[in-house]
């Protein structure tokens, strides 16, 4: 009866082995950005300019099913003249492993400041748009987005 | 690899329009922070990098993140200025780049 190993001994093995499991798991995750690091690239791109809330649109569905591909469009107010147009336009988020998402050059060429593309988004998160102007100052927007099937989680096909 | 690129461009315009350019490129856009089915994470490979030429001179550029879908779809405006060629460049992390062409019919 001694040699047998006793059932709370069993389970107690297995309990161990499935904490390092998860432990694994956990420790394979890739970190994520921060609020603080979006601040950081944020400063990165603009500068040390304020930044107003305003003339800019982020467009986004707030409840987002699939996070590998977000349908997402900013659009700016502006006249985009020789004398006043949009310079750049900048995408953040805060939960992604990496805050950049997308950094778009225009000019007065551009004829209407307005930026369509497809995101990833890991989390529920708040997503930034950031537009710096020929005059120098930057205006943002933001949007609280919820997302039920998070990118960059899912298995390769093997 | 970069892949096929579809590019939407209206071939005719009026001199002073403003014009919707739509691109869509195959590509994988592998983000780095999978981890695979060895337990190791998925090297990084993006585009990083795309511009629009407009008879030469640049009309768009955009950095691309890891934070962009598979197969990157990036839509715009530009001023139809004069007949010509619009330019579509690609260049992924390693340096390897697409270019792909559009003509467009400007009327007076």
């Amino acid at each position: 009866m001694a040699d047998r190993p006793s059932r709370r001994g069993i389970l107690k093995a297995a309990g161990t082995l499935a904490g390092a499991g998860a432990l694994l798991r956990l420790s394979a995750k890739p970190a994520d950005a921060t609020p603080d690091m979006m601040q950081d690239a944020v400063r990165a791109a603009i500068g040390e300019a304020p930044v107003k809330k305003g003339k800019i649109k982020l467009d986004l569905p707030p409840l987002v099913e699939n996070g590998n591909s977000v349908p997402c469009t900013v659009t700016v107010d502006s006249p985009m003249t020789a004398a006043d147009y949009v310079k750049a336009i900048h995408i953040f988020n805060e939960k992604n492993p990496q805050p950049n998402v997308i950094s778009v050059k225009l000019g007065p060429r551009a004829g209407r400041a307005t930026l369509s593309t497809r995101i990833r988004l890991a989390d529920t998160q708040t997503v930034t748009a950031i537009a710096e102007m020929s005059d120098g100052t930057c205006w943002s927007d933001d949007i609280y987005v919820i997302v039920t099937l998070a990118a960059c989680v899912e298995e390769p096909k093997p | 690899m970069i892949g096929r690129a579809l590019i939407n461009v209206p071939a005719t315009a009026k001199r002073g329009d403003v014009i919707e350019i739509k691109t869509l490129v195959s590509h994988i856009m592998e983000s780095g922070y999978r981890i695979g089915v060895t337990g190791q994470p998925i090297p990084r490979d993006i585009i990083d990098d795309f511009v629009c030429t407009y008879n030469g001179e640049e009309v768009f550029r955009a950095r691309l993140y890891p934070a962009i879908a598979a197969n990157p779809f990036i839509s715009f405006f530009t001023v139809a200025t004069e007949s010509g060629t619009l330019a579509f460049s690609w260049t992924d992390q390693q340096g390897a780049t697409r270019v792909q062409t559009a003509s467009i019919t400007v009327e007076q």
